[in-house]
């Protein structure tokens, strides 16, 4: 193996994990909100709603994430109303493309599994929330929000690391992040095993930390699961 | 267009669904054999195979599908010419799209079916396998009348969610060049121009077939538990 190689390697690859975490940060953000919108609707009493809601949520968990990508890409473009809006600057990015397609289909997921933290809330929970006069907002934000995101979190931070490894297609729409940079190193070099290592090891420890922070997260958000202290810690 | 025919591109489409069924299957062969590999490295006393069950299970659930792809059909094409030189061929041979990408996709899938076989065994309980061993079944007995039907049925559940996962990843294996459902509609979004009406013919095609296998799953969790009391969380 070729260390002074794979150190150019490295560098090359490192140069394009800005925009690695660029596509995962905005989707992640952008994906979540939205995956609180649908989730909303998922759970309103509204049937119109609660319909489109798992419509979207079949689309978008049934098709592969490629194929949205494509559509949104190279599909908007042939319709003449989007290419004359305010709109077309942005959408002629493949960045902007590929952010808006990863975060509606990580969207599609996370509101499933916001909607398994919701059910996971107790019912008496939110009996003994309503009989003290809580309702709407207040009930969100103090009782299903806190404990819904908490059942929540470990199967989002799956769906986190899945969003990681989901950012390298968007390569192919033209996105020069690690993987496309790794594709490219492979084609001009034919050292497939030394870039693969390379790119391999950046994508395993972004994941760790990942996975550490939201491991962290939920121990700071879940005191209560955890054992009490053997000696009564002295109240001031 | 998108009818049958001569200019049609729907027989195309439904041959290139069917070739993403085979891949599928395929990988998810490769990927149960590799999987019920890995699962019993990482279940065995031995330090050193947990190790590398370990570390395989973390590396090819932790890396993009894509690079996976990548390393298998540049790697393995690589691979074949040095074989093909070996034995005397002078020039490049690159590996069957078809061979590379079933063996990267189940390459993945074997990573996932590793941690359901294992979650299926530990579902096993204990005192199933202590009867067994008290009643002098010997290793290969136990298995196969105990150990293996019972991981069977509760792997049942986890399969079918790795199969959904190796239909949506076998549409990377385009980037092989290979003619599935993705690499069609790409092609013939690309000759007539009509992109978003063959990514959204594709799109349903995918669907058909995510929904419809996910509904032979719940049917063969259903007649694999049939025996079973239906008490805890089954609707």
């Amino acid at each position: 193996m070729d260390i002074d190689f794979m150190i150019s390697t490295m560098k090359t690859l490192l140069a394009a994990l800005p925009m690695t975490l660029a596509l995962f940060a905005l989707s992640v953000f952008f994906g979540g909100i939205l995956a609180l919108v649908i989730v909303w609707m998922r759970v309103s009493g509204n049937a119109a709603a609660r319909n489109f809601a798992k419509g979207y949520i079949f689309i978008f968990r049934g098709s592969p994430l490629l194929i949205q990508m494509f559509l949104i890409f190279y599909g908007l473009g042939q319709f003449g109303f989007i290419r004359y809006s305010f709109l077309w600057p942005a959408l002629r990015e493949p960045f902007v493309c590929a952010v808006l397609s990863l975060a509606l289909c990580t969207a599609g997921y996370s509101a499933e599994i916001f909607r398994f933290g919701l059910r996971a809330i107790p019912a008496k929970e939110i009996e003994a929330a309503r009989s003290i006069g809580m309702s709407g907002f207040l009930l969100t934000r103090r009782i299903l929000a806190p404990i819904a995101f908490r059942h929540a979190l470990p199967a989002y931070s799956t769906e986190v690391v899945m969003m990681v490894k989901s950012t390298a297609l968007a390569s192919l729409v033209t996105v020069w992040e690690v993987t496309g940079v790794a594709q490219r190193l492979i084609a001009q070099t034919y050292r497939t095993m030394e870039v693969f290592l390379c790119a391999a090891i950046i994508y395993l420890l972004l994941n760790f930390l990942i996975l550490q922070a939201m491991s962290l997260l939920e121990y700071k958000l879940t005191p209560h699961r955890r054992a009490a202290p053997l000696f009564p810690v002295p109240q001031r | 267009m998108i009818g049958f025919g001569p200019t049609g591109w729907g027989g195309l489409l439904l041959v290139a669904a069917l070739m993403t069924l085979c891949v599928t299957a395929v990988a998810l062969l490769i990927g149960a054999i590799l999987g019920s590999l890995v699962a019993w490295a990482k279940l065995s006393g031995s330090r050193i195979l947990r190790t590398i069950g370990g570390t395989y299970t973390t590396v090819f659930r932790g890396v993009p599908e894509l690079l996976i792809i990548y390393l298998v059909y540049f790697g393995g094409s690589s691979a074949v010419t040095a074989i093909g030189t070996a034995m005397g061929y002078e020039g490049f041979l690159g590996l069957p799209s078809f061979a590379a990408g079933a063996l990267a996709v189940g390459i993945i899938s074997g990573a996932y079916q590793a941690e359901v076989f294992r979650g299926a065994y530990l579902a096993i309980p204990k005192g199933e396998l202590e009867a067994a061993q008290a009643i002098g079944m010997n290793r290969s007995l136990r298995f196969r009348r105990i150990i293996g039907p019972q991981v069977f049925r509760f792997a049942i559940p986890g399969i079918g969610n790795v199969w959904q996962l190796s239909l949506k990843d076998s549409a990377l294996v385009s980037v092989t060049g290979l003619a599935d459902l993705m690499r069609t509609s790409q092609v013939a979004a690309g000759s007539t121009r009509q992109h978003f009406l063959f990514f959204i013919v594709g799109g349903c095609l995918y669907l058909i077939l995510t929904s419809f296998s996910d509904r032979i799953f719940t049917s063969a969790e259903k007649r694999a538990n049939r025996s079973m009391p239906t008490s805890l969380g089954q609707a």
